[in-house]
């Protein structure tokens, strides 16, 4: 929340969730289409500039916000290569980079 | 009670600090910002996304972790389990096992299946959200993501951080 006021975009909702998880908890559907269907209301429903519209979601408990305010930086290092999810996410990459002379939009890095 | 949100400016700091980094200059928009009024119902908007979660399709390359300031364009018939993830700042355990909480596709989808979206773009865009230097995000990223959604007209644009 407090880095959203800082950024102050034209509208916003906010999920007072864990990092990682803006749109929803992982393989629940109808909560992820519940919690899109609140922050699209807000398209119509905000009608001041900078208005954020508290979504009225919970994670089950609170016990990961003492955490995530305590723990040191988690970060994983800032490696300046392509970080592959998988060994075979590279090899395609790497076989689709070699067989365009001008890359597609879609499957090249652009800028 | 409700405990209140996660102050992650003040914890960010805080770190900082103590790994004898310098302060980082959190980005503040202190002016009004711009805003527009809706057109016409959302039901008959087109919309655009933009995701910074560092969301890729397996064929594409992957981000890098040192202010990258790449994006990739992402099809919106794209099949969920194509989709991937590289980024350093998030644990990305519920967003690998299930993209839509940080690339919310299937749930558009099906939103404009029901008749809630008029229809989503051709492309989503998405970057990796890491980059140290607002400057280049402000100065370079943004307006190239700015371009991209006035090309491809859409009505409204949702921007999913991490």
């Amino acid at each position: 929340m407090d880095i959203l006021k800082a950024g102050n975009p034209p509208r916003a909702a906010f999920l007072d969730y864990p990092l990682g998880h803006t749109t929803g908890k992982p393989s629940q559907p109808e909560l992820q289409r519940e919690i899109m269907l609140q922050a699209l209301e807000s398209f119509t429903s905000l009608t001041v500039p900078g208005q954020i519209k508290v979504l009225p979601f919970r994670w089950d408990d609170e016990d990961w916000k003492p955490t995530a305010m305590t723990e040191g930086d988690a970060r994983t290092p800032r490696h300046d290569t392509p970080q592959y999810q998988t060994e075979e996410d590279r090899i395609r990459a790497e076989a689709n980079a070699a067989a365009c002379e001008v890359c597609e939009v879609r499957t090249s890095a652009i800028g | 009670m409700s405990q209140p949100p996660v102050e992650y400016i003040r914890r960010i700091t805080d770190n900082y600090a103590k790994l004898g980094y310098k302060a980082y200059q959190w980005v503040n928009n202190p002016e009004v910002p711009p805003w527009t009024p809706l057109k016409k119902p959302l039901s008959q908007c087109k919309l655009g996304l933009v995701a910074s979660g560092g969301i890729y399709a397996t064929g594409q390359i992957a981000f890098h972790f040192k202010d990258d300031t790449s994006f990739r364009a992402i099809p919106t018939t794209v099949k969920t389990t194509d989709l991937r993830t590289a980024h350093f700042a998030y644990d990305q355990t519920d967003a690998r096992k299930d993209p839509n909480v940080v690339f919310p596709i299937d749930t558009l989808r099906r939103l404009v299946k029901e008749g809630v979206v008029g229809s989503l773009a051709e492309n989503f865009y998405t970057f990796m959200g890491g980059i140290y230097s607002s400057r280049r995000v402000a100065d370079d990223l943004a307006p190239r993501l700015t371009e991209r959604f006035v090309a491809d007209e859409v009505d409204v644009a949702l921007l999913v951080p991490v």
